[in-house]
This record gives C-alpha cells, sequence and structure tokens, in this order.
C-alpha cells in the first residue's frame, strides 16, 4: 500500500526546560492510501496532538512528519496552511462549520480558497452533500441542522478540496448513537467507494469497532497497532 | 464569498452591530453639526469683519501696507480699470484714504478720511445702509461715522473742516458740509472715519487718479485662494494682492485657537466613539478564536482572515458614517435656513459690535465629508487590532474549547 504519512523519531513535549511532558514520545509509524483507522487510547495520551503534529497544525519538539515524501513540520506559515488547504481535510469535533453560511457555502469554502472556478465548484459540492445524504438541506444553515448533519456537511467540507486524507478529531463525540452512526456509515462509504483515507482520534467504541486499523497510544507512545483486516 | 461573509458576520450579533453603528452615527452628527457651526459661524464674523471695511483681498502699490501713507498710492487709469474689470471676476471699490485731523466747531480729533465711489462702496460694504442720519452722499457733503461725530458735536448739515498731508506732502485742508452719520460696528472704525466722494477725495490730497486701494469682496470666503491666485499676475507689475489673513493676523489667530479647542472638543467625542468601536472589535475577535482556529486549520490564510475583519469594521464605520451624514444632513440645513437666534443681554452684546445676534450654520460638503473621513481613519487604525491578534494566533490553542 502506497504510504501517505511517515512521522520519524516524533516527540512533542511541553515545558521542556521545566518539568518536560512528552504529548507525544519517539513515535515512528505510517499510514497508507485507504487506510481507515482508528488512534485510541485514554485522556492525555496524545491521541489529538498526534492528530495535529500530522496535519501541520503543531510543530514537532523532534524528528520529522511527511506527507507525500513533504516534511510539513519544517514549511513557514503560509506554505503549511497552503499544504493543508491541497493536501488535508480536517472533521473536528463540533462547532466546526461557519455559521453565517448555508451548507452548500461551507462545503464549497475551501474550494473557493482553492480557487476553484464556480462551475466546478457547484458540481463537487453538490455531489458531495448529496453523497452526504444533504442534498436537500443545501440551503441550511448550520443553526437549522442536527449535529449529526452539521458533521456531515464538515465531511463534505473536508472531501472538498480531494485531499489526501481526511484527519477526524473524535467526530462523534457530541453525537447521538443515530447519528453517529449515520456519519461513520457514510465515512466508510466514501474510504471503500472512493478510497479516501481516513484518520480519527477517538474514545468512541463504535468508531474503533469499525475501524480497520487500530493503532492505541499511551503516554505519547504507540504501545499498540492492530490492523484488523489481516487480523 | 468573503464579501457576503463580511456582510453576514456583520450580522451575527444584530443588536451590538446596531449599537455600535448608533454610537458612530451620532457622534458623526454631532461633529459635523458642530463643525457647521462653528465654520458657520467664523464664516459670518469674517464676512462681516471684512464687509466693514477691508474686504477679502485689496490691491496695492507694493509696499503700501508696510508703509500706508499717499506717496505709496497708484494711478487707476482706463487700462487698469479694463484689466481689472476683465481679470476678475468679483466686483471691486477703488479707495484713497489717509489720516487727517478732523474739526467740528470747537474741537479736532484725528481721523481716517476715505476718498470712495459711492455706488461700488456701498455694493461692497453696504455703507448706504450704515447711514443713521442725514443722505448718502449729496453734492459734496460727507459721510461721518457716529462716534467722530458725537465727540465734534456734528449733525447732518453742520460743517467740518479736514486738514492734514496729501500726495508728495503738500497741503491738504477743506471744508465740507456733512451730508450723513454712518454707524459702524467696529468701534475703531466708529470712533474715527469720514468718507468723500472719490474725486472730491484725489482733490483734497492734490492726487488727480490716484488710489491707495482696490478693494474686492467675494460671494464665498472658500474660494479666497482661487480669487488671490488670479491676481497673482499684479505681483510682478509692482502691486501688492494681500488677504484679509494678511491684513488682519490676529483675527487669524483667533479662529485658529478656536478650531484647536474645537477639535480638542471633537477629540474627546471621537476618543469616546473609538472606545465603543475597539470594544466591538475586541468582541468580535475574541469570541470567534475557534472559528478562526479552524479557518487557518482548513486553509484560509490569516491575511485573508485580517483582511475579512478590517471589512467588518470598516463596513460598521461606513455605515455608521453614511446614517450620521443622512441625519446631519437636515439638521445642518435647517440650521442654515433658520439660524439659532441670540435673545436678552447676548443679543444686545451682538448688536453692539454690529452683529446681527444670530448663530448661523454653513452647509459645505467639506465639513461632511472631512468628519466622514476622521472616523474611517479611526476604524482603519482600529482595525489593526485583529491583525495583530491574528498574528499571534496559535492555531492548536484556538481550537481548544
Amino acid at each position: 500500500m502506497e504510504t501517505v504519512i511517515s512521522t520519524k523519531n516524533l516527540f512533542r513535549t511541553y515545558n521542556p526546560d521545566t518539568i518536560p511532558v512528552h504529548a507525544v514520545n519517539d513515535v515512528s509509524i505510517t499510514f497508507g492510501r485507504g487506510e481507515f483507522t482508528a488512534i485510541v487510547g485514554p485522556s492525555g495520551s496524545g491521541k489529538t496532538t498526534l492528530l495535529n503534529l500530522i496535519g501541520g497544525l503543531d510543530t514537532p519538539t523532534s524528528g520529522s512528519v511527511e506527507v507525500n515524501g513533504t516534511d510539513v513540520s519544517h514549511l513557514k506559515a503560509n506554505k503549511l496552511i497552503d499544504f493543508r488547504l491541497h493536501n488535508i481535510g480536517f472533521v473536528f469535533q463540533s462547532y466546526n462549520l461557519i455559521p453565517v453560511l448555508t451548507a452548500f457555502e461551507n462545503t464549497g469554502f475551501i474550494m473557493l480558497l482553492q480557487k476553484a472556478s464556480k462551475e466546478e465548484r457547484e458540481k463537487r459540492v453538490m455531489d458531495l452533500l448529496e453523497q452526504v445524504g444533504l442534498g436537500d438541506k443545501a440551503g441550511s444553515r448550520p443553526r437549522e441542522l442536527s449535529g449529526g448533519q452539521q458533521q456531515r456537511v464538515a465531511v463534505a467540507r473536508a472531501l472538498a478540496s480531494r485531499p489526501q486524507f481526511v484527519l477526524a478529531d473524535e467526530p462523534t463525540a457530541n453525537l447521538d448513537s443515530v447519528a453517529a452512526s449515520n456519519l461513520l456509515d457514510i465515512m466508510e462509504k466514501l474510504n471503500r467507494e472512493e478510497h479516501v483515507t481516513f484518520l480519527f482520534s477517538t474514545h468512541d467504541q463504535r468508531v474503533i469497532d469499525r475501524a480497520y486499523r487500530v493503532v492505541t497510544l499511551e503516554d505519547g507512545k504507540v504501545i499498540r497497532d492492530e490492523n484488523k483486516r489481516n487480523g | 464569498m468573503i464579501l457576503r461573509l463580511v456582510w453576514r458576520n456583520l450580522w451575527r450579533n444584530r443588536r451590538r452591530t446596531l449599537i455600535t453603528m448608533a454610537s458612530v452615527s451620532f457622534a458623526v452628527l454631532l461633529a459635523i453639526v458642530s463643525k457647521s457651526l462653528q465654520s458657520g459661524t467664523w464664516n459670518y464674523f469674517v464676512s462681516s469683519i471684512v464687509g466693514y471695511y477691508t474686504g477679502y483681498v485689496q490691491l496695492h502699490k507694493q509696499g503700501y501696507w508696510d508703509e500706508q501713507v499717499l506717496d505709496n498710492s497708484f494711478v487707476l487709469g482706463d487700462s487698469l480699470r479694463e484689466a481689472l474689470s476683465k481679470d476678475v471676476a468679483s466686483t471691486y471699490t477703488p479707495r484713497i484714504e489717509s489720516y487727517m485731523l478732523a474739526a467740528g466747531d470747537e474741537l479736532t480729533r484725528g481721523c481716517l478720511a476715505v476718498g470712495v465711489d459711492p455706488e461700488r462702496e456701498t455694493k461692497l460694504t453696504r455703507l448706504r445702509e450704515k447711514l443713521v442720519s442725514g443722505s448718502y452722499f449729496n453734492d459734496d457733503g460727507l459721510i461721518v461715522s457716529e462716534g467722530l461725530a458725537e465727540r465734534l458735536h456734528l449733525a447732518a448739515g453742520d460743517t467740518i473742516v479736514l486738514l492734514g498731508q496729501g500726495y508728495r506732502q503738500t497741503n491738504a485742508a477743506g471744508k465740507y458740509p456733512v451730508a450723513g452719520i454712518a454707524r459702524f460696528g467696529s468701534p475703531q472704525l466708529n470712533e474715527g472715519i469720514v468718507f468723500m466722494q472719490l474725486n472730491q477725495a484725489q482733490e483734497l490730497f492734490d492726487a488727480a487718479g490716484r488710489v491707495t486701494s482696490v478693494v474686492f469682496m467675494l460671494e464665498d470666503r472658500h474660494g479666497l485662494d482661487a480669487f488671490t491666485d488670479s491676481l497673482a499676475g499684479y505681483r510682478t507689475k509692482g502691486y501688492e494682492v494681500l488677504t484679509w489673513k494678511e491684513m488682519m493676523p490676529q483675527l487669524v489667530d483667533q479662529m485658529t485657537l478656536d478650531v484647536g479647542g474645537f477639535y480638542i472638543q471633537i477629540g474627546i467625542l471621537y476618543l469616546v466613539v473609538a472606545f465603543g468601536i475597539f470594544g466591538t472589535v475586541i468582541m468580535m475577535t475574541m469570541e470567534r478564536r475557534f472559528e478562526f482556529g479552524m479557518l487557518t486549520a482548513v486553509g484560509m490564510r490569516k491575511s485573508l482572515i485580517a483582511r475579512m475583519l478590517m471589512g467588518e469594521t470598516l463596513l460598521i464605520a461606513i455605515l455608521g458614517t453614511i446614517c450620521g451624514m443622512l441625519l446631519s444632513y437636515p439638521v445642518v440645513y435647517y440650521m442654515t435656513t433658520h439660524p439659532i437666534r441670540f435673545t436678552g443681554e447676548m443679543a444686545r452684546a451682538y448688536e453692539s459690535f454690529g452683529f446681527e445676534p444670530v448663530l448661523p450654520s454653513e452647509l459645505v460638503w467639506s465639513n461632511f465629508l472631512g468628519q466622514g473621513a476622521v472616523v474611517l481613519v479611526i476604524a482603519l487604525v482600529i482595525g489593526l487590532y485583529p491583525l495583530v491578534s491574528l498574528t499571534r494566533l496559535n492555531t492548536t490553542e484556538a481550537l481548544k474549547r
């Protein structure tokens, strides 16, 4: 399987000069194209920090993160933002839509930043909203959508830029079981049919059960890496 | 999309936006009305004061203003009259003037004897309207100021004797009937001025065809610079062109002082408004930290977010300013067409200086645009805060709720 993400001896240390806390502690791991992977572990184990480092939202204390051969840990601020725009899709825990834009506009926002043409934008956005089952809600503002629907729009937005992979930080944390199940169905379908790579950080057993690969962190270290497809 | 975002963000907290815009509008309204009253009042004062005697602009022989003697007079021949009529888009009045002794039956006083063209003079300085008794230049009769007439115990029909020096130090003496008595608002003028007909004065001073000054009046004092420029060519021909500002520097100083005081008052008002806008901008920035974190995470550059925030700040200021301007227009218009009228002591004080007891306003676009520009500059400066705040934004910290 083609490697998309690769980390080498990755450290993220807080308070390095006083009482050092290693949120990510010497993590070397790779993720391949088309994976549907859950990063799990107790609170404070470093799941979100690892995701932030992979997504270029945080800078490692040492070590490197490569995405498709590009070392994102050494990119300058604007280059990094542009890199994220073109390569990474994000789904956050909640409240991650722009409240004054409709579902259609929120989904197309990333493509607008990418300067995609209006026709291309409109076509892709409607396709994506159809895929996440919200074709009829294109004109709705976030406050008019349920939590599950908002997360589905967030998934559509994350995919709009045709990213290398999608990072989802606890995407089901604020959803009831039906909404969570619907969201996972959609993401699984996109992974299966469109080969979209998903990387989740999660506590949620429902996500863990659906993931093909589960990476377990504890005290910033990878203590288990289980590929369920291979058994 | 960014413009749409700016517009919609503005109305996220409708009440807060409206309150901020209202405070901007109120400040602009107050500033425009105050500025219109101030400039209207000064316009009125200046036009009244220059209308007493000086005029807005005077043309002299080079050096006359520093040494005001008849030897510094010049010939106002037909060619110069023609040139002035052609070059200058304003009516003018020629004068010849010199200090003389004026005597009645018993007393003698110093006075300024001024030879004028009666018709032109009254068009410019409304001399005819200032008459309190007698008539306006009958035959060889003179107009004597009220204060001087009282001191010399003269009335219309009496005789006044003028004695002094004429052109090139000749003796100048004459005996004239008093045609009329005129009252001037300026105490200085009222205490000692005598008006004669131009040819009569030229004869008295033995200065045939000569004048000491040509006085110009303007419809609008704001056109002063352009008017002075139109006379610039005369400067190279041995004349001096002086504006009222150069002839009455003390009045300019007083105006500058008053304008300075006005700007301090308005500055305090704008400071209050600036804090109001700043408070709104701080709230707009702080409460959306998560959103900014999310936007940078998904690939929106901070500079673009900063432009969006600057747009929101400017839009509040622009809308508030436009509302303030629209609200102030009818107020200023009404105050211009219906000036506030003083009564009682204040009215008497005004009238004693020859001013109408009113507080006039002035409807000019520069007052509106000037105050609007000030608010926009304030908004631009305040709009820098989100830029600074965004440069410090740490995406991962912002994404923690």
